[in-house]
Parts: structure tokens; C-alpha cells; sequence
């Protein structure tokens, strides 16, 4: 690992004005995915902020029908709340799904919807789950955070504050996780909101997005076998030595099979 | 870059460089060797420590990270003639061969005993997901640590 200033800013506009006043920055939460990437030398910043010491960034909260993590949250911490178990459970399940405990002891939710890693699993959740990305200045809408590998719309310095997830009336997730990272090869999260069905699927392209042809199907009918008829083609998907493009296509599709079985059993 | 940290009960200073790693400042800085560097890529979990009580990797965690935290390691559990009951339940039932997995694993078995309840086979195997050992072929550390488990869950003041 190059040699680089460290930094723990205490607030948000602090951590801004050090990330502007560097020419080489990176933000860090958990260190989960950029340590490692560091070690690899594939990143060299000049400055490591790191978020940690920004309080408002930590913490669970329930406000009327929405739920509110704030970024600097661990996987953990998710997947041992009580309100995100009573709210939205499935968000409990995924997070319990991601790495190991080492990782979910350390590992953010912030951190890792900011990477946009194509096999996250929490991406399948902020596209599917009625979500807004909240930000120092302003508010992203979750189905359109992702814009491709390792990419968001997130400018340089924006720094991730919470995330506001929308209470499905059921829903489930399904992943088919790589036996050594548990990085899913492909995740699908099925939601019902009142009878209205979206779909959210990780691992397969580039970056999370809905599976708009599936949600019309299951809209119309919300049986596991209403799946089969839909077609889905592995143009622009992944093909890596885990899984080909046509795989990954199959796999999509078996996902959200098992996906749409575990909600309706409830 | 100055940092004071506690490890085993003991307030330690050291001045390292800001790139230097959790595990480097156990091992190189405060001479506790028994965590050990098996991929340095944090996969294998033999550098596992607890971290303010919580099982972490410290080939992950940078020294600025490090500021004021608590840190327990193999050196801080037991003692060779009072070892914890983890320890002892690796010895019985003979679950290490080479033995270089084997602090990590028992850092994360010890929580990972903490903070469950009804462990079986399963549950110990998923818990112990990010600790990788490459002799015995897991099956008598499932036993320990299913044996540990009774005893530490037998004495607790639940
Ligand atoms: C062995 C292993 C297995 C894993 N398995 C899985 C898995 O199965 N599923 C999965 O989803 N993930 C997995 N991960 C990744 C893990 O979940 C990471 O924790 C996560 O991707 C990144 O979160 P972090 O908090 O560690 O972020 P960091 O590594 O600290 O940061 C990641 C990136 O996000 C930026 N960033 C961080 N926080 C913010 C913010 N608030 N605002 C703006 N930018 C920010 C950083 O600058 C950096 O570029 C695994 C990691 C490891 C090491
Ligand atoms: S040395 Fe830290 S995980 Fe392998
Ligand atoms: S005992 Fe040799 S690696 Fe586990």
C-alpha cells in the first residue's frame, strides 16, 4: 500500500473541505472493499477520509412508513436491528446473506451501495425497494442511482448520509452466492407493495436495475411458473470466469423463481 | 501518525506510518505474534481479532482506524495453564493439524458463540464462513466449537 495522509473529520462539511482541498481523495467508511483495493495498489489516494467519526452518519430510524439507515451503518447492525426486522425483514436477510461476519462486522451499507459493485447485494434492494439516496446537498431517487460498473451518480465529494427505504408489504431475496466471496454471481429481490410488484436484480449486468418485463408478468399473475414465460436476454450481461452471460441469464430467472416462492409462503 | 489503543487490557502509544495495517502494529509494534497473516487479501480470517468485542480481520483495518479502540487477541483469552474454554475445546477435540488458523478461528468461534443461540453444525459452519483452514477439513473445529459452546453458554448469567 502507498504511503497517504489519513484523516478523521468530525463533520460533514469538514470531511468536504478536505476532500476539496486534496488532489487525490478518497472517502472511507468501512474499508471493507477500498482497503484491499489500496493493498492491490489499484487505488493510491494522497488523502484517506475517513467517515467514521461524522456521528450523524450512524444509526436506525422509523418515521411513518419509511426507514431510515444511516451510511456509516454496518451490515451487522442491519441485519441485528429490531426495527429493520419488524419493517422490512428481507433487508435483514440480505445483509445477514453478505460476506462473512468479519466483513458484516465491518462493512457499510453506504460504502457499499457508493461502489456499485456489480455482484453487491445491496443494490438489489435500492432498486427494487422505493428507495431515496440522501447526500449532503440533495436526494437521489434509488432507480436511478446505478449507472453502471463501479459507477453512481454520485458527484466527486458527495458523501452518502442515509438511505430511506419504502416498507414493501412482503418480499423476499434470492441469491446465488459465489462459494468463496458470497458475492452474488446473481440476486433477485421481489417486492409487493400493495399488490404492486418490482423486481430488483444484482450481479447479472453492469449495475443493479428492475427487471421491468418480469414485474408486468407477475403484476398479472404471482406464481413462481408465471416466471417461464419470461424472456431474458444476457446481451450487455457479465461473463467472468464465476459465471458466463448465458448462465447469469439463467440464473435470473431461477432467482426470482425461488424469490417469488419464498414471499408467497410468507 | 500517533495512535493509543487498549490490546488485552493494556493502553499501548505508537508512532507508525498511516499506511500500516491493525495486524502490523500487533505483530511488529507491540510483539503479540500469535495473530497471524495467511492472504493479507482479507479472505482467510487468520488475522481475526475482536475489535471494541467484535470479531474483525485487522489485515483490514488501518491504523488511523485504530484510535482509541479496545482490542482482544489469542494472547488475551486464556493462559497456558488457564486456557479459555474455546482453547480447551480445540485441544479435545484435536481440531488443528499446522495450527496457523487456528487464533483467527477461535477469535471468531468465541464470538461468534456470543452472540448466538442454539448453534448447530450449520449455523457454526456459516458463522465461521470467513476463517479458512487448509489441514483439517473443518470438521473437528464444528465440534469444538460446538463443545465450547455448552460450556460458555452452560456458565453465562442468562
Ligand atoms: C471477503 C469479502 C467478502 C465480501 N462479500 C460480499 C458479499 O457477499 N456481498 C456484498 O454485497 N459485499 C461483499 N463484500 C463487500 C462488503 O460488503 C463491503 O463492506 C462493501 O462493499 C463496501 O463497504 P465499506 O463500508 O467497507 O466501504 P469502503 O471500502 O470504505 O468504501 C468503498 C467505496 O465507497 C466510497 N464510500 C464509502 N462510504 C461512502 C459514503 N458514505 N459516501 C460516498 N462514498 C462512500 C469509498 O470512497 C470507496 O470508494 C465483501 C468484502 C470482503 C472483503
Ligand atoms: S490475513 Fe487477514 S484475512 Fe487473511
Ligand atoms: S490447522 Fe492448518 S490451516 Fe487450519
Amino acid at each position: 500500500m502507498y504511503p497517504f495522509k489519513y484523516h478523521r473529520p468530525t463533520s460533514l462539511e469538514e470531511a468536504a473541505s478536505l476532500y476539496n482541498g486534496s488532489d487525490d481523495p478518497v472517502y472511507l467508511s468501512g474499508g471493507m472493499t477500498l482497503i484491499p483495493t489500496m493493498k492491490q495498489r489499484l487505488a493510491a489516494p494522497a488523502d484517506v477520509i475517513d467517515l467514521s467519526g461524522i456521528e450523524s452518519l450512524t444509526g436506525i430510524s422509523v418515521k411513518g412508513d419509511k426507514l431510515t439507515i444511516g451510511a456509516f451503518t454496518t451490515h451487522a447492525a442491519v441485519m441485528a436491528s429490531a426495527d429493520v426486522r419488524k419493517h422490512i425483514p428481507v433487508l435483514a436477510y440480505l445483509a445477514a446473506q453478505i460476506g462473512d461476519a468479519q466483513v458484516r462486522n465491518r462493512g457499510t451499507i453506504g460504502g457499499s451501495v457508493a461502489n456499485s459493485d456489480p455482484s453487491a447485494d445491496y443494490p438489489a434492494a435500492i432498486v427494487s425497494l422505493g428507495t431515496t439516496i440522501h447526500c449532503q446537498n440533495r436526494s437521489i431517487d434509488g432507480t436511478e442511482f446505478f449507472k453502471d460498473l463501479f459507477e453512481t451518480a454520485l458527484e466527486p465529494g458527495e458523501i452518502i448520509t442515509s438511505i430511506e427505504f419504502s416498507m414493501p408489504t412482503r418480499a423476499a431475496y434470492r441469491k446465488f452466492p459465489n462459494p468463496a466471496s458470497r458475492y452474488a454471481v446473481v440476486g433477485v429481490l421481489v417486492a409487493d407493495f400493495g399488490g404492486s410488484i418490482r423486481v430488483g436484480v444484482t450481479g447479472a449486468g453492469p449495475c443493479a436495475c428492475r427487471a421491468s418485463g418480469m414485474e408486468k408478468v407477475l403484476n398479472d399473475n404471482l406464481k413462481p411458473a408465471a416466471i417461464d414465460a419470461v424472456e431474458v436476454p444476457d446481451a450487455g450481461f457479465n461473463s467472468d470466469l464465476h459465471a458466463s452471460a448465458e448462465y447469469r441469464a439463467h440464473l435470473v430467472k431461477v432467482m426470482a423463481k425461488r424469490a417469488v416462492a419464498a414471499m408467497l409462503e410468507g | 501518525m500517533k495512535v493509543s489503543l487498549t490490546v488485552n487490557g493494556s493502553k499501548h502509544k505508537v508512532d507508525v506510518p498511516s499506511n500500516t495495517l491493525l495486524v502490523d502494529i500487533l505483530r511488529d509494534h507491540l510483539g503479540l505474534t500469535g495473530t497471524h497473516v495467511g492472504c493479507d487479501t482479507s479472505q482467510c480470517g487468520a488475522c481475526t481479532v475482536h475489535l471494541n468485542g467484535s470479531s474483525v480481520k485487522s489485515c483490514t483495518i488501518l491504523a488511523g482506524q485504530a484510535e482509541g479502540v479496545h482490542v482482544t487477541t489469542i494472547e488475551g483469552i486464556g493462559s497456558v495453564t488457564d486456557l479459555h474454554p474455546m482453547q480447551a475445546a480445540f485441544r479435545d477435540r484435536h481440531a488443528l493439524q499446522c495450527g496457523f488458523c487456528t487464533p483467527g478461528m477461535i477469535m471468531s468461534a468465541i464470538d461468534l458463540v456470543n452472540t448466538s443461540k442454539g448453534l448447530d453444525n450449520r449455523a457454526v459452519r456459516e458463522g465461521l464462513e470467513g476463517n479458512i483452514c487448509r489441514c483439517t477439513g473443518y470438521h473437528n473445529i464444528v465440534a469444538a466449537v460446538l463443545q465450547a459452546a455448552e460450556v460458555m453458554q452452560g456458565s453465562s448469567d442468562e
